[in-house]
């Protein structure tokens, strides 16, 4: 017999409240727009570990599918965008599911997880629906685990090791030198490990030490006593995310002067580690000081909505849904089939840099420029946000844009 | 030189306990009195961090240490009093619930307010610099930390053991009933606790944010090991907490001195488990009539 009494009027409306609330918030996106519209499913991760990067992954899709709709949508029918929080590899996978099968998208854009861009890719391989992938970096994905009906946006890590690579053999930190590096225990610094050690040895240099380091590890102080005690000639970080940012903060608290470069980078976190905390050189796909009017009109854009100036992410999502209109457009058609037949024509795109891009037809991975920033000493900072010293683009004006992209036998990808 | 690399371990794993001793000292304070398992603890530490942010351009790093901590403080009085009283009585898993979705509304307004990218924070000039002693090294930051957090131990056990206010919290944790047929009103006391306990995590947020980055989930990244902090300590115990942390903090650092820095989260959960299955009530917990 329950006690009735404990049922009290006050926790009845407590009870009726918080379903209240669960409704406005937990529910997932209904998308009501008319079926003149072309809908296309964003998913990134916009809590969690990721979060960070994935609140300018949005922003700037938001950006490009207003400047889209603006001037006039494709062909003619707006843009109607369907987001979500891809949250976990098991979530990414259920909603994109739900976004193929009862939103009908046309196509799935995002995602910066390796381990949920995989379970994405999955689903799009099975319903045939295109995904663009923006921030997935790992080569398994983008190699072994490539996908006819998956496209990729920003860099492999292979690219990214080879970008910092050109620096670091320049300032003759290769050769004959030992590394001490730092790994994300996960999917994705393992990839990144495999590459960057693949450039080391190739290039004549050697491990001092190669430590993993947990993803929800925030104390470094162990392992700066090991690296002080190691006397690296570098200090390799291929470290995710908010690691970065407490690894930064952390070397410049035990004012360890050994010089720093890094494997994988974003901008946010770099700028989340506070004055005189930066330092190294590093690795990106794009960046706020790009000096092409196309860049500065994003940047500019992106700014006057946000109030702060983009980072990488938000260039990889905004051009990710930019190429999709343009591609639209040429194929006049949003059918996954006949746009990866535009693109592997070889299709180019205007990526707001030195020179156009293009999907390279037997992996689909974006063929663009990169670029290997030096960060800039406290006393030369002028403002937040300017932290790096611009670098030319790699590959040089002279070179093919496929000089840093992983070759065939790197990374091997079939379709079949 | 090996032997030297693992004694900076030792020394460096026990002053890395003291991050975690912070927020246990509160977490464990509030259990105890109240039997609230206050899961949005890590979001008051969280906060702790942005009001030193928000608050520091104007009156300085040291301001913050003083002001951070009382205004956190006082919004834990503030919810003690509108949502933890409700729950004294209730069973454990409705306050459990209750945090939780309090973690999730503070994460979320955090996320609101100042965005989700990491806020940009560092140590105060004047603070920077390290200590050697021989070849050991150590920042003088981390020495601060390391005084604050003594500074607080002793000051809560001279506040809980010498003074009259801690007799009535002690008999309160043991006997509440009894305190109560004494004449004794315990809700002031309840508040009092309240600001102490979620004071001490705004401090720690103070205390952290210029070494640790400052994001909206940074809570997360720090609870949970605060939970196995006085779990291994055992509930109830001040002293508990104070050497669980310290073994908590040295047990990751060992783990990165013996070579296996992936494994250094995972073994303090490893710690748990041997100390749950050799002393259930943890190294120093009392037997609490009311938890039984």
């Amino acid at each position: 017999m329950p006690d009735l009494a404990v049922l009290s009027r006050r926790r009845l409306l407590g009870g009726a409240g918080a379903v209240g609330t669960l409704t406005i918030t937990g529910f997932p996106a209904i998308s009501y727009a008319q079926a003149d519209t072309i809908k296309i499913g964003h998913l990134t991760p916009r809590t969690g570990f990721l979060g960070t990067l994935g609140e300018y992954a949005v922003q700037a899709v938001d950006l490009a599918v207003e400047e889209i709709n603006a001037a006039g949508g494709v062909m003619g029918r707006k843009i109607d965008l369907i987001k979500e929080d891809s949250v976990n590899p098991q979530t990414a996978s259920t909603k994109a599911e739900r976004m193929v099968e009862r939103d009908k998208v046309a196509c799935i854009v995002g995602e910066i997880s390796s381990a949920s861009g995989l379970t994405i890719s999955q689903v799009a391989d099975r319903t045939k629906t295109l995904f663009v992938n923006t921030g997935c970096n790992s080569d398994e994905l983008r190699g072994k685990g490539c996908k006819k009906f998956m496209a990729h946006v920003e860099s492999a890590n292979s690219m990214y090791v080879k970008t910092v690579g050109r620096a670091l053999l320049a300032q003759d930190l290769v050769k004959g030198k030992r590394w001490f590096s730092l790994t994300a225990d996960y999917a994705f610094g393992h990839d990144l490990l495999r590459v960057a050690k693949r450039f080391m040895e190739a290039n004549g240099g050697q491990f001092a030490a190669d430590k993993l380091v947990p993803t929800d590890a925030t104390d470094f102080s162990a392992l700066l006593l090991e690296i002080r005690t190691a006397k690296p000639d570098l200090v390799v970080s291929n470290l995710a995310g908010l690691q970065i940012t407490n690894f930064l903060k952390q070397y410049s608290e035990f004012g360890l002067d050994f010089p720093v470069a890094g494997f994988g980078f974003d901008t946010a976190v770099a700028w989340g580690a506070g004055k005189g905390n930066f330092f190294g050189t590093w690795p990106l796909v794009w960046h706020h000081l790009i000096d092409t009017p196309g860049s500065k009109a994003f940047v500019a854009a992106f700014t006057k909505k946000y109030n702060k100036p983009p980072e990488n992410q938000a260039w990889g999502d905004y051009i990710a849904m930019k190429i999709l209109a343009q591609s639209m457009n040429e194929a006049k058609s949003t059918e996954a089939a006949k746009l990866i037949e535009h693109w592997e024509k070889g299709a180019k795109f205007d990526l707001l840099k030195t020179r156009p891009g293009y999907f390279r037809a037997w992996d689909h991975q974006l063929m663009h420029e990169m670029y290997a920033v030096e960060a800039l000493k406290a006393s030369e900072l002028k403002n937040q946000w300017d932290i790096y010293r611009p670098s030319p683009p790699i590959p040089g004006a002279n070179e093919d844009l496929e000089a840093i992209a992983p070759t065939r036998e790197e990374n091997a990808c079939s379709f079949a | 030189m090996q032997t030297v690399l693992f004694l900076q371990h030792v020394l460096n794993g026990l002053l890395a306990g003291t991050y975690y001793l912070l927020i246990a000292l509160g977490l464990s304070l509030i259990f105890s009195l109240g039997g609230i398992v206050n899961l949005a603890h890590g979001a008051f530490y969280a906060i702790g961090a942005y009001c030193t942010v928000v608050l520091s351009p104007s009156i300085g790093f040291g301001g913050s240490i003083v002001a951070a901590p009382a205004l956190v403080g006082i919004l834990g009085v503030m919810i003690e009093r509108t949502l933890f009283r409700r729950f004294y009585k209730a069973d454990p898993s409705l306050s459990l619930i209750l945090t939780f979705g309090l973690a999730m509304v503070a994460e979320q307004l955090l996320r609101m307010i100042f965005g989700a990218a990491p806020l940009s924070f560092s140590i105060p000039s004047e603070l920077r610099g390290q200590l050697f002693v021989g070849t050991f090294i150590y920042p003088y930051y981390r020495v601060l930390v390391l005084a604050v957090a003594a500074a607080c131990v002793g000051g809560l056990w001279f506040l809980l053991q010498r003074t009259a206010f801690g007799r009535v919290v002690r008999a309160g944790v043991q006997s509440p009933d009894m305190v109560g047929a004494l004449g004794i009103s315990l809700e002031p006391y309840m508040a009092a606790v309240a600001f102490l306990g979620v004071g001490l995590a705004g401090l720690a947020g103070v205390m952290l944010a210029p070494i640790f980055s400052i994001h909206p989930a940074m809570g997360n990244d720090i609870i949970t090991a605060a939970f196995v902090v006085v779990v291994i300590g055992g509930l109830g115990s001040f002293w508990g907490v104070v050497v669980a942390a310290l073994i908590v903090g040295l047990v990751k650092g060992l783990v990165v001195a013996f070579g296996f820095p992936q494994f250094s989260e995972a073994a303090m959960y490893l710690l748990m488990l041997l100390v749950l299955l050799i002393r259930p009530r943890g190294l120093f917990g009392e037997r609490i009539q009311r938890f039984e």
